[in-house]
Formats: C-alpha cells, structure tokens, sequence
C-alpha cells in the first residue's frame, strides 16, 4: 500500500470533497424546489401544464443521467447556453433530480385525506391556508424517507460529474492514479469514501424521520 | 444554430448498432441481477449467524457505492487480484453484481408481504419445503415484486451507459464518438436519448403486460 501517496495528493483530494459535496447539496436543494414547484403546478395548473408536466417527468426519469449531463454541458454551448463544469453539474442535479422530487411531493399530496381538506374548506379556510396549516405538515411525515432515499441516490450520482471534468472527488482521483499508475489504493480509499458518505447521509435520514414522527402513535 | 436532422439521419446506423451493445450489457446485466439477487436474499433471509451479515455487507457496499466507482473498480482494481477481466466483462459483472443488491431487496420485501399464516398453512397440511417455496411462496414473491422488479431493470438500462467510462462501444460512448467527429452534440445526444427512452418504454409496457398476465383475479 502507498498510502503516503494520499498525504501528497491531500489538498486536491480535500478539494474534490468540497466540490462534491457542493454539487450535491446545491443541486438537490436545486432539485427539491423545482419538484416542489412542479408538483404544484401539477396539482393545481391547467391542463396543458399538466401534461408538460407529465412529458417532462417521464423524459427525464427515461434517459440515463450522463446523456443529460452530456446534452446540457456539450449541447448547451449551441443553443447560447455557455456554462462552466459546475455550473452544468449542479443544473443537470436540479434538471435531473426535479421530476423524482415532484413525484414524491405529488405521493405526499396525495397521502391526505380528502376529507380532511373539505371539512376545512366548510369551516371556511382559505385555500393557501389549507396548503400550509394542513397538507404541507402532514405531507411531510409520510416523504420524509423517500427523499432521504433520493438524496443518497444523489450523492451517488456526484461520481458521474467526473466524466465532463467538475473537478469532484473522483475526477482528483482519476487525475492522481494517472499520474502514479496506483490504481488499487485510490480506487479502494474513494469506494469506501462514498460508502461511508452514504451510510452517515442514511443515518441522519433515519433520525430527521424519528424526529418528524415522534407525535404519531406506532402501530 | 440550426438543428440539423441530416446529421442524425446519417448517424442513426451507428446509434442503432451501438444500443445493440446497450441492450446487451442491460440484459446480461438483468439476468444476473436476478439470478444473483436471488441467492443474495436467500442468504439474506437464512436463519445462520455467517450468511445474512454477509448478504447484509454485500448489499450495504453495492448500494452505498456509486457505481461508476464500482465499474473503475472492476476495470482497474480486480488485475492486481489476479482477476484481468475484459472491459465487457468488468462492465457486466459490476453492473449485475450492483443491481442485485437491489434486486435482492426487493425480493425479500416481496416474500415478507406474504403472510405467514400461508407457510404456516402449508407446513400443517404436510406440504414439503422445496415445493412450498416453488408453488407457493416465489409465485406470489415475483407476483408482489414485479413492479419494483421492472423499475429496477429500467433503471440498469440507463446505468449502462456508465459502461462507456472504460471504453464500451455502447450508445453513449459511440454517441460521444460521433459528436467527436461531427461537432454536433444536441442532435446525437438528443437522438441517443430518445433511443435509450423508447427501450425504457418497452421494459415498461413488457412489465405492464406481465403484471396483467400475473394478476390473479
């Protein structure tokens, strides 16, 4: 093992971190308030939007998210749209994570009880009243894991942004085992890197949802 | 610029040709997802103290890693163990060995919908295990978790095109290749897309048309 490779490589390892983690917060906060915004406009548009909405959705949940990568920071420079590689690595998260989220949001919306928001429309609340004193507290019990779900799902996806050269934690390492042939200890170290990423990001998703439940009652 | 439909009509063979390979990766990929998922989630759900921590690890390392990663690692890593797999090879194996953590999961979430009382029922009247897991428990288990099952390989349809990192001539790949040579990138990737889209549409609607034919009513 060459592990003091990792002490000379550090500063642009710790560098990569940055970038990733900040690709991966910006874009799925990105991506959370598009769904949420999409999912609103699903719910309450007219028709035509709604169906945008729908072909929106299904293109973009069926197509791998490196061609969308590809077509945004490749693509874009033809249509005007000049973007650095972060740039286009977190607006493809936002692009790519949006339709996931809505579903999600749209799920969540769903999981309240009609009657629910009769009773309150016969007690004369008003309809934005309804939305953030019934349906957004309520909703937010029963989404809370899918979008944990989501979000380690993202931060997987980080790795992919290496391929259009967003200086992220991959993309060092990729540059370091190229310029000293190790490959087993850069590959291993960043496996478990991610893996322990995920684990910690599952973790905190499993006490926010013990802690948005602890009013209800387990069954 | 304009758009230029010419561009993607002269290219459309090698896109075509190329999501021949997609396809193969996918399906290769699918069948050891499944096969593989099985045996993951019968260890998983093995009474021992050995099998269910290791289907537990292996399930936590392949869903916890991304799998570009886990490709890399494949491609780069498993030489110095001796294991020098042909790109293809390492493509397929990380793709299926990553899906079927998933797979596995879903399975097993699959049998555990099923109520007990039925195996109990089973056991009473004397049914022996072997068929009681062939006629009565895997029947219902894929029945329950075909829908997540379909999801699953639409989801390794796109994460094939990770492939193209160690030089698979699959869709993406062959699609960077032309907009290498051409300069037009909106028009292939767009048309790569769409391919990958209308597959995707397919394993949906195969999954659609199974779940009817499972349906018992």
């Amino acid at each position: 093992m060459e592990l003091d490779l990792f002490v000379q490589y550090g500063p642009a390892l710790l560098q990569g971190f940055a970038v990733t983690v900040l690709c991966w917060i910006a874009g799925s906060l990105g991506g959370v308030v598009l769904g949420f915004v999409l999912a609103c406009l699903y719910r309450w548009g007219p028709v035509p939007v709604r169906w945008g909405i729908y072909g929106y959705v299904e293109l973009i949940r069926g197509t791998p998210f490196m061609i969308q990568l590809f077509l945004l920071y490749y693509g874009g420079p033809y249509v005007g749209l000049l973007l650095t590689p972060i740039q286009a690595g977190i607006l493809s998260f936002v692009i790519y994570g949006s339709p996931y989220f809505s579903e999600i949001f749209r799920s969540g919306f769903n999981a309240i009880p009609q009657g629910q928001i009769e009773a309150a429309r016969c007690l004369g609340m008003a309809e934005w009243r309804i939305v953030l004193r019934i349906t957004l507290p309520q909703m937010l019990v029963p989404i809370t894991a899918p979008l944990t779900n989501f979000f380690i799902i993202l931060t997987k996806e980080t790795a992919i942004l290496s391929t259009v050269t967003v200086p992220e934690l991959l993309f060092e390492v990729q540059s370091m085992t190229a310029e000293t042939f190790a490959y087993v200890e850069p590959l291993l170290a960043l496996s478990l890197f991610y893996w322990l990423m995920v684990t910690v990001t599952a973790r905190f998703g499993a006490w926010v949802e013990a802690r948005a439940t602890r009013h209800l009652r387990r069954v | 610029m304009n758009f230029s439909f010419d561009t993607i009509w002269h290219n459309l063979p090698y896109l075509l040709a190329a999501a021949r390979w997609t396809l193969i990766i996918s399906l290769s990929g699918m069948a050891i997802s499944v096969i593989w998922g099985v045996c993951i989630c019968a260890a998983r759900i093995s009474t021992g103290r050995v099998l269910p921590r290791l289907a537990a690890l292996y399930i936590s390392f392949f869903r916890g890693v991304p799998l570009l990663v886990q490709i890399l690692v494949f491609f780069y890593v498993l030489p110095y163990a001796g294991l020098d797999l042909p790109a293809m090879a390492a493509a397929i194996l990380a793709v299926g060995l990553c899906s079927a953590a998933y797979s596995s999961e879903i399975l097993r979430g699959a049998l555990q919908a099923i109520p007990a009382g039925q195996k109990e029922a089973a056991m009473a009247i004397g049914i022996p295990p072997l068929a009681l897991w062939r006629r009565i428990l895997v029947p219902q288990a894929i029945r329950i978790g075909l829908p997540s099952l379909i999801n699953e390989l639409i989801l390794l349809v796109k994460v094939s095109s990770l492939a193209s990192v160690v030089g698979i001539g699959e869709l993406t790949r062959v699609a960077q290749n032309i907009t290498g040579q051409t300069y037009r990138p909106l028009e292939i990737y767009i048309t790569a897309a769409l391919i990958y889209f209308a597959i995707n549409l397919v394993i949906s609607r195969l999954g659609l048309l199974a779940e009817k034919r499972l349906k018992v009513t």
